[in-house]
């Protein structure tokens, strides 16, 4: 943090699932976050993770310069100076942490995109998921449900697999009716498991073609790092992460926040 | 940038003629189609219009009715009562809600009217040249009314009109008078027919004038506005109400030209939408759009009622041409050469595709056009997934989120 220097820049990303909080300093650091379920209340859970940011950065609403807010909640940040959409924000922070040419996945709790920046992290185009869900978090999410199967243990639970199960369905009550199929067929979970992960991964990998670095960000990869081991296997690019790859949108939104 | 931001919505002034002209389209059919006092034709939109008209048929627009189920938010809620009788959810939505209309016995025309039902058809009237639905639609009703139906077969994928295809669609067209003779109880009248066909042309050239007066920066219109506008040219071409009406909505775009009235405060980007309205979302994209400083200027849809090739020395041969002609019975490499000529005269810094679920005809985002596009004038390409009726079928939040996201693309690159 450059000297005295304490004006602070948050970005607020209301999501589907989560609402992430980002505090950066002047030098463009990430001082504070937080993370919490979005709930039905926006204002209010925004509201709360700005206070745990803020606590966590040791600093105060005083110090606060400006803040963007981004996600589906975007609009209902009692705080926020501006709006930015999760497509911006995202590919803000990724061209942050990768300054080169770069493809942008993030996976989110109900959609996914993919963008594509060139090397002055412009746009080139982006795509977001249709309107179904499949490939996204939510997925993930119904799977574990109706497998059982705490979705925080679907990670290991992956990178156990010897002879990965493949789905062929779209659809996500489809593709459970599969899975129990499989299971019938006495297929091992961690199989099954890592056939999941594949097919979230080929659903974001048949939106767009990929070029330079490949940037993953999003709660999904956050907390399934084994996804980016397997992009990085299927593609055979060069695939990254930012150290928070939840955070993403709420950084790109702060980086916003700074240039406002 | 905020979508917050209240739009500033410039009415028109001959709005008031163009209800008058719509409200008295639809008391003529009701009274008509009630007391008998005249023969009522329904007729596919790019159907044979001319002709029918020329015959002395009131002629009734099935796919306009469709568009008011979808502006209405009607539809959705009629289109499963036509999936029940066999026809699938992935056809044509507008095929589905009417009949899901008629079936619920259910009208917009009666809120807007008073109107308590469509009028019954004494015969009915297709052209294939948008879709083979609209055939499966009129097989439907002709059945459902014991009335005659008959049609047009129109080649696909045309790329240069060839002058055998020329003469094939006006012997169709021609070969309709007898049984439309035995249908009116009148003789065929060359020079009302004529008539018809000239009150077309002049309305296609006046339509014309006034889609391309959006090349003007700021643009007097936007896409939005022309989708309502254009109700005259679809359901009164033909006639000298719609010629008439053309003259001061032209003199109004005009107008606005001169003074530098811009439909969008602040126009800063110009995009072009190819693919059909979303009917149900109408006002908020409009909206959107205007809080966005974005003017749609153009689009395939409203350029698809342009006819003025129409020519009343030889008004059979020259119907077959200019049905021909339309935008969407043309091959992939016509409709890029078209859109390269749209993106020279209107100017446009970005290009937005619907991909409509149930209107394959007319989303053209799905053979590599959208990118083949961008490519070449080196501008950004969206495509949006929806239906022009079935809302289920479409995501808002979705929708929104990838244009606001889009807009933002073009302001980097401003």
């Amino acid at each position: 943090m450059s000297g005295k220097d304490k004006r602070i820049y948050i970005g607020v990303d209301v999501g589907a699932s989560r609402t992430k909080v980002a505090v950066l300093n002047a030098d463009k650091k990430l001082i504070g976050h937080a993370i919490r379920k979005s709930g039905t209340d926006f204002r209010q859970t925004a509201d709360i993770c700005l206070v745990s940011a803020l606590d966590m950065a040791g600093l105060t609403s005083e110090n606060v310069k400006s803040v963007v807010s981004t996600g589906y909640g975007r609009k209902n940040v009692s705080f926020s100076n501006g709006t930015k959409t999760e497509i911006g924000c995202h590919a803000k922070a990724a061209y942050h942490y990768f300054p080169v040419a770069i493809t942008v996945l993030d996976i989110g709790g109900q959609d996914n995109k993919v963008i594509r920046l060139d090397d002055r992290g412009m746009r080139i185009n982006f795509k977001m998921n249709r309107k179904c869900a499949a490939g996204t978090g939510a997925f993930l999410e119904e799977m574990s449900l109706r497998l059982d199967i705490p979705l925080e243990e679907m990670d290991s639970l992956a990178r156990m697999s010897t002879e990965m199960v493949e789905l062929g369905s779209f659809c996500t009550v489809f593709s459970a009716t599969e899975v129990l199929e499989k299971i019938r067929q006495g297929k091992k979970v961690p199989d099954i498991v890592k056939g999941l992960f594949f097919s979230v991964i080929k659903r974001i990998l048949e939106m767009e073609t990929m070029s330079g670095k490949v940037v993953m960000t999003g709660g999904v990869v956050a907390h399934n790092p084994y996804l980016v081991q397997m992009v990085r296997e299927i593609s055979k690019m060069d695939v990254n992460t930012p150290e928070h790859p939840q955070l993403a949108g709420a950084v790109g939104a702060a980086l916003f926040a700074m240039e406002n | 940038m905020s979508e917050e931001k209240k739009a500033d919505r410039k009415q028109f002034a001959s709005g008031k003629l163009l209800k008058k002209i719509m409200a008295d389209h639809f008391y003529e059919l009701d009274e008509a189609s009630r007391t008998g006092s005249k023969k009522v034709a329904w007729c596919t939109s790019v159907g044979p219009a001319e002709l029918l008209r020329g015959m002395g048929f009131l002629v009734y627009f099935p796919e306009n009715h469709g568009a008011m189920l979808g502006s209405t938010r009607m539809a959705t809620e009629l289109i499963p009562s036509a999936n029940a009788i066999g026809y699938s959810p992935d056809i044509c939505s507008y095929l589905t809600s009417d009949i899901g209309s008629y079936l619920q016995k259910k009208t917009p025309l009666t809120a807007a009217y008073n109107i308590q039902s469509v009028p019954k058809p004494d015969v009915l009237v297709f052209n294939t040249n948008q879709c083979r639905d609209v055939k499966d639609w009129f097989n439907w009703y002709a059945e459902e009314f014991k009335a005659p139906v008959m049609g047009i077969h129109t080649h696909r994928e045309l790329g240069d009109i060839k002058n055998y295809q020329i003469s094939d669609i006006a012997k169709q067209i021609e070969e309709l008078v007898p049984g439309l003779e035995k249908v009116s109880g009148k003789k065929f009248d060359m020079d009302q027919f004529k008539q018809a066909v000239e009150y077309s042309r002049r309305t296609s050239e006046l339509w014309r004038a006034c889609l391309e007066s959006a090349s003007a920066i700021p643009s007097p219109w936007t896409f939005f506005d022309a989708t309502i506008h254009m109700g005259p040219a679809v359901v009164a071409r033909g006639t000298k109400e719609a010629v008439e009406y053309y003259e001061v909505l032209l003199a109004e775009l005009q107008d606005r030209i001169r003074n530098k009235v811009g439909a969008i405060e602040n126009e800063k980007h110009r995009i072009y939408w190819d693919g059909m309205p979303v009917w149900g979302k109408l006002r908020s994209l409009s909206d959107q759009f205007a809080s966005l400083n974005t003017c749609v200027v153009a689009s395939t849809y409203c350029n698809s009622w342009i006819f003025d090739l129409l020519d009343p020395k030889a008004p059979f041969e020259s119907m077959g041409r200019a049905y021909l002609e339309l935008f969407i019975v043309r091959d992939e490499d016509f409709k890029e050469k078209y859109m390269r000529d749209c993106f020279e005269k209107y100017k446009f810094t970005g290009i937005i595709f619907h991909d409509a679920k149930t209107c394959p005809n007319n989303s053209n985002n799905r053979y590599g056009l959208p990118e083949r596009l961008s490519k070449h004038f080196g501008i950004p390409q969206l495509t949006i997934n929806g239906d022009l009726n079935d809302m289920r079928c479409y995501s808002e939040e979705q929708a929104k989120t990838n244009i606001e996201a889009f807009i933002e693309q073009l302001e980097e690159r401003a």
